[in-house]
């Protein structure tokens, strides 16, 4: 054990909807700067897991920190806690009604108090360093998918969060489309970003996480070094998991 | 291959002859049954006393000014009626969107209140609000001694519970994803309300709001049982006085020139909102 804090540590965490147990003791902690990819099977729990991170899912037991604070106490107020984290959805869920630049203005304006002219130029900026310049304007329905999961991104991005939790990013897009969002989410990891990233992409969790989590129904089947769990994956469970992503072509 | 544009230029004649025999169809059809119901009319025994006591340009002419004056009564009416229920209509609707544990009695009271004014008919709500609140003996002078107050009171309530489950059907149609992405951007609730799910709602039902105020032009008219000399009270006088109906046919036009257009409206957002849903995401 390190003597930093983690940034994010989940502890114990369950989670059940109705009979049906979801999460059955999660246990992760994710340092400064690191990735954590989380792979698995659909319905193995890395979704629900990262919506418990962000409150956007009430746990049924167990804690998760934020830069050690417990962040799953009821009295802990959800708003300022999301406001530390930033979360990337599988189908983007941009808001069709605002423009690129509106998506991504909203939240600083309204929750961080930004005066708009400053949080516009950050935008701005922000969406050309990910090859987004000249679509300001545009509404989402105007874009590709490629170029909408960007934009999730960005506005992911502008509220200047601690860590970043990317929900399958890349899962709703067409093949030719996947490169642009992993590069960039790439570039982040290059820049330092905490992240933890939901994936079915394998070559690319083994490219960048620091640590790989397997997920097998709501349990940390295995964890370690990518390398590692990419070539010698220790539990049956896992191996199996890999041979069938191999047959479908995605290592 | 060579043989191709002649086939397409065959296939265009082809399809322009359909098309013209179409419209000559449409054409002798339109003739044979707007013709047929005309005769129809004319020909019926008592078609010059209906010409007469309907249709009469003198009596037109000698009431129009006095209709239209009271027509201005039911527009002046709408606009103010329609701009209160816009507001209040909302209003309820959130409160019954909510879930806030505190907020019960309110939203039991809005549930009661929607299910009251839908469930009875407007005229009934005009008599109650125009002769029940004066009987009270508690409302001030100024609301009791112009029945139009009272009338467009009454009309506020009841289409505010109409256009409450318009607004409410809206709020229910935006996907829980856009509560979660706003939420997980660092908004409150009250914030996502405000930014993400109330503009969202409120532009998909532009179409039924429409439709709802089409219907409150139309009902304003039922203030005149309350005394007021709007458009139709103005005709009934008119028509009382010297035997002849003409002027409810005038009150009619007038109603007419403003919910037709309306109604072209209406079409129009319709059609545009299936144009929106219909447009593919460009990939």
């Amino acid at each position: 054990m390190s003597a930093t804090v983690p940034v994010l540590e989940v502890r114990g965490v369950t989670k059940s909807y109705g009979d049906r147990a979801v999460l059955r003791g999660i246990d992760l902690e994710v340092g400064e700067h690191c990735a954590v990819a989380l792979i698995g099977a659909s319905g193995s729990g890395k979704s629900t897991l990262l919506r418990c991170i962000d409150l956007l899912e009430e746990i049924d037991d167990g804690d998760v920190f934020l830069d050690g604070e417990v962040i799953t106490d009821p009295s802990c107020p959800a708003v300022g806690v999301r406001r530390r984290l930033g979360l990337v959805f599988q189908a983007f869920n941009l808001f069709p009604h605002l423009t690129v630049l509106q998506n991504v203005v909203l939240a600083p304006m309204r929750s961080h108090g930004v005066p708009r002219a400053e949080a516009e130029a950050s935008a701005r900026e922000l969406l050309g360093r990910f090859g987004l310049e000249g679509r300001e304007g545009d509404y989402p329905d105007r874009l590709s998918g490629g170029q909408q999961q960007r934009v999730a991104i960005v506005r992911a991005l502008a509220t200047r969060p601690r860590a970043l939790l990317l929900d399958e990013v890349t899962s709703a897009l067409d093949p030719e489309l996947v490169g642009e969002v992993l590069s960039l989410v790439r570039g982040l990891k290059e820049q330092g970003m905490t992240m933890v990233i939901a994936t079915h992409e394998m070559a690319f969790a083994r490219e960048v996480a620091d640590e790989v989590c397997f997920l097998h129904e709501g349990r940390v089947l295995e964890r370690g070094d990518p390398a590692r769990i990419f070539s010698a994956p220790e539990q049956p469970e896992t191996r199996q998991f890999l041979r069938r992503v191999v047959e479908t072509g995605r290592l | 291959m060579d043989i191709a544009p002649d086939r397409r230029a065959a296939r265009e004649a082809a399809r322009r002859r359909h098309a013209r025999r179409g419209s000559v169809v449409a054409a002798v059809s339109s003739v044979v049954v707007l013709g047929g119901l005309a005769m129809l009319i004319v020909s019926s025994p008592g078609w010059e006393d209906v010409q007469r006591t309907f249709f009469s340009w003198e009596v037109f002419r000698d009431s129009f000014p006095d209709v239209l004056a009271g027509f201005w009564l039911d527009v002046k009416l709408f606009l103010v009626v329609e701009a209160v229920v816009l507001v209040l209509a909302l209003g309820v609707a959130l409160v019954r969107s909510t879930r806030a544990p505190a907020l019960f009695p309110v939203r039991l009271m809005a549930t009661v209140f929607t299910d009251v004014m839908r469930g009875v008919p407007v005229i009934l709500v005009v008599y109650l609000i125009g002769f029940g609140v004066p009987a009270l003996g508690i409302a001030p002078d100024w609301l009791v001694q112009d029945p139009i107050y009272l009338g467009g009171i009454a009309l506020a309530l009841c289409y505010t519970a109409y256009v409450a489950e318009v607004y409410r059907a809206g709020l229910d149609s935006v996907h829980p994803s856009q509560r979660a992405a706003a939420l997980a951007v660092g908004l409150s609730e009250t914030q996502a309300m405000r930014h993400v799910i109330v503009p969202q709602a409120v532009r998909r039902v532009v179409p039924p709001l429409l439709n709802d105020f089409i219907s409150l032009q139309k009902d304003v008219a039922l203030v005149a049982i309350l005394g007021p000399q709007e458009a139709f009270r103005v005709a009934q006088i008119s028509a009382a006085s010297d035997f002849n109906f003409t002027p409810f046919l005038a009150a009619a036009m007038l109603y007419l020139m403003v919910t037709v257009p309306l109604a072209r409206i209406v079409d129009r957002q319709q059609a545009k909102a299936r144009r929106r849903q219909g447009h593919v995401v460009a990939t």
